[in-house]
């Protein structure tokens, strides 16, 4: 059973990052969108538990990191840019969707 | 696929009307179908026709009554939450005897029992809230 985990809080001002980090398993997926795209800048506490969550695949919402004046290459290597369509996608493609409102 | 669509939050305070119009939007040009998009808590708010934002603003109640119309979405207006927040049709306006209604064009107002009819009928629910 894969999930899309869906995250748009700031994980430096709500702890519902912290959360989905210590549900999320191997083989589902976590989406950071509105403030949650903080989340995924490198040289953070948030970005190393990204790095060491083994077989979870991470994403990052484009036009919000784009409203927020973050750059592409402030973000953590390996987190993957993606549009509304992919995250549409990655709805239809996980089981279920979760999210960490 | 099937998609439903919940907003908690009403225009012009959160985040998240927006990123659930955008998603919908996004959703019904893959081709997926939307069965029903349902709005509750403040979420209520999107749809009422009172709202003027100024012209260089996005109009975001009559962005969804325009979506709505283009792809005959079904978007439901959780009964409950309206009532609190003064979002009226025709029916609520007679049996609270209001002298007003207000209810955006594509919406129309229900109970919570759509929304999981929603959840069971759809092959995803997807959550836009604070």
């Amino acid at each position: 059973m894969s999930i899309l985990h869906t995250v748009n809080k700031s994980p430096f001002e709500k702890s519902s990052m912290d959360s989905c980090l210590a549900y999320v398993k191997a083989g589902s997926a976590v989406l950071m969108y509105e403030d949650g795209i903080y989340g995924a800048i490198k040289g953070t506490a948030v970005a190393e538990k990204i790095s060491a969550s083994d077989g979870v695949k991470f994403y990052v919402l484009g036009p919000d990191l784009k409203a927020r004046g973050v750059a592409e290459d402030k973000i953590v290597d390996g987190i993957e840019i993606v549009d509304y369509a992919k995250f549409v996608s990655l709805a239809a493609e996980n089981d279920k969707v979760q999210a960490w409102v | 696929m099937k998609f439903a669509i919940q907003v908690n939050e009403g225009p012009y305070q959160h985040q998240a009307t927006d990123s659930a119009y955008q998603f919908t939007k996004a959703a019904l040009e893959a081709g997926h179908e939307i069965m029903r998009i349902f709005f509750y808590h403040d979420g209520v708010n999107n749809g009422t026709n009172l709202t003027t934002p100024p012209q260089d603003d996005r109009n975001i109640v009559s962005r969804w009554s325009e979506l709505g119309k283009q792809y005959d979405l079904d978007m439901v207006v959780c009964v409950a939450a309206a009532q609190r927040r003064g979002i009226v049709d025709e029916g609520e306006m007679q049996r609270n005897g209001k002298d007003a209604q207000n209810i955006a064009e594509g919406f129309r107002i229900s109970g919570l029992g759509q929304l999981i009819e929603a959840g069971i009928q759809s092959e995803r629910l997807v959550v836009f809230g604070d």
